[in-house]
């Protein structure tokens, strides 16, 4: 995204459903009911929709699917499939076909069933040619060596890598919309399952069911809804590698690129961003992710997090829904981080609502550290 | 063109006759892994096949757990070739938790889930 599209688009809604587990319904079903929650959020209806932004994990066209399962006719579809980080991703095309004139009502949206389903993650993906024989537990295996070599080269310890999960379950347990919210203490996290050495099963995301959407307009009508508008000031995205083999420094992730842009195309710096949700599959992504887009220096990240410094009363707001490691995780996550970045903006946050947020970043991670895409939100004192 | 074999298949043909090759750009004269039909440093597309010295040394490392009786904990580790190249595999021969980054590591070709594969011991000495 360059510049000239600054402002250039609006979240006019947003919805959820399903978090946690939605019995008996499929993935399309939470699918569905998060676009009717979105749209209800908006005041509009599914044949107002005409841009339809969707992946899911079930089959190989799912937005096609999703666009039959609604029962609309859109004349702009994208589907790209970069992981969790899609979501945001969709955030820098649907402002194109915004403005472009491609459509006038673009809907983001995602559902999952995976924890009633099956209780795990659900994937469509193969694993690589060149890694399935070594059996790698995906995607737990690819986390656990950026992990490893994080700690080696800088010294992070697990400790600090547990503060981020104690962290995300202390947002979680002032949020009413979120799994789980019972007590969670850095001993508790260190004494948990070993799942993937030196992850426990505490540094791990949760596995819910859960749908999220996002209904998009033009920033010229985005006034003419209920709720305030947030603006899309910026968004970026970059793909670095598929297979965690191929990963060419496990302790920088693309999100130095795609922060960086991000951050030049919205015309600020991390320093005026007032509330921060990243996708936290694991809690090493969580200090990447704070070092990768500048909130501070390689190697730093782990000190940074450390003590609260990140929790509620912290020093930097994170993950102030609870994030995929104690608020909801279906599979995929990013449109979340949209989601709760805008809600913040808006004033109507789930949980604990902070107070006069006029900047909000999100950032989406797709595959195994693969695809970094981050998104600078606004309020209307920001264009 | 029926006996045409593509990259991926020449290496794994080899690997089953025990062999370790690596391909090597004419080119620029990197080496790169996994094996295919250009060089993803330079982007020419000839490319020679190289013996792999074998030496190496673990970039990084985890232990998979696993419940004894579903066969127990296993390495799974990524390993920095001296040609440059990194592959996935593990560390045989040790227990899985006493892989270390940085370790000096050896090649073998041995078997994984029932087909031929690049593993890896302590280097001696």
């Amino acid at each position: 995204m360059t510049t000239e599209l600054r402002g250039k688009s609006a979240i006019v809604g947003t919805g959820h459903a399903g978090f946690g587990e939605a019995h008996g319904l499929t993935a399309y079903d939470v699918m569905a009911q998060s676009a009717l929650a979105a749209l209800g959020d908006a005041g509009l209806n599914l044949s107002d929709v005409d841009g339809l932004f969707c992946t899911m994990m079930e089959d190989s066209m799912p937005a096609l699917m999703a666009a039959e399962y609604l029962g609309i006719q859109p004349r702009f579809i994208d589907g790209t499939m970069s992981g969790g980080s899609s979501f945001v991703n969709y955030l820098t095309s649907a402002t194109m076909a915004l403005d472009a004139g491609l459509c006038d009502v673009a809907l983001i949206v995602y559902g999952s069933n995976q924890r009633t389903a099956s209780g795990r993650l659900v994937t469509a993906s193969r694993p690589p040619a060149y890694e399935a024989p070594y059996n790698p537990r995906y995607p737990i295996s690819a986390y656990a060596m950026a992990a490893a070599r994080h700690m080696h080269e800088y010294g992070t310890t697990r400790e600090q890598l547990a503060d981020v999960a104690v962290a995300a379950r202390a947002w979680a347990q002032r949020n009413p919309e979120a799994f789980e919210r019972g007590p969670l203490t850095r001993e508790d996290v260190l004494g948990a399952r070993m799942v993937g050495d030196p992850l426990t099963v505490r540094d791990c995301c949760l596995v819910t069911d859960g749908g999220g959407a996002i209904v998009m307009v033009h920033a010229d009508r985005a006034r003419d809804f209920p709720k305030a508008p947030v603006y899309v000031l910026g968004s970026a995205a970059e793909s670095s590698h598929r297979q965690i083999s191929q990963m060419k420094d496990f302790t920088v992730t693309a999100a130095r690129a795609s922060g960086a842009r991000a951050f030049a195309a919205a015309g600020v710096t991390p320093a005026d961003i007032q509330a921060v949700e990243l996708y936290d599959a694991f809690t090493i992504n969580t200090i990447l992710f704070l070092e990768d887009l500048g909130f501070c220096a390689k190697g730093e990240g782990g000190a940074f997090v450390e003590g609260g410094r990140i929790a509620p009363g912290g020093v930097l707001p994170v993950n102030t829904n609870g994030g995929g490691l104690s608020c909801v995780h279906p599979g995929m996550y990013g449109i979340f981080t949209v989601i709760e970045a805008a809600r913040q903006i808006r004033g109507d946050a789930p949980g604990i609502q902070l107070k006069d947020i006029d900047l909000a970043l999100a950032h989406g991670n797709g595959g195994v550290l693969s695809s970094q895409v981050t998104a600078i939100l606004g309020s209307q004192n920001t264009l | 063109m029926q006996d045409a074999i593509g990259p991926d298949q020449f290496f794994q043909r080899a690997l089953a006759e025990g062999e370790i090759l690596l391909p090597k750009c004419d080119d620029c004269g990197a080496y790169h892994f996994f094996p295919r039909v250009l060089c993803p440093h330079c982007h020419g597309a000839a490319i020679s096949w190289k013996q792999a010295g074998g030496k190496g040394r673990v970039h990084t490392t985890t232990v998979v757990r696993r419940k004894p009786e579903r066969g127990g904990d296993y390495n799974v580790c990524v390993v920095e070739l001296d040609e440059g190249v990194r592959m996935m595999s593990r560390v045989e021969g040790i227990a899985p938790g006493e892989v270390v980054i940085d370790m000096p590591v050896t090649a073998f070709v041995g078997e994984a889930e029932g087909v031929p594969a690049v593993l890896f011991k302590p280097s001696e000495g």
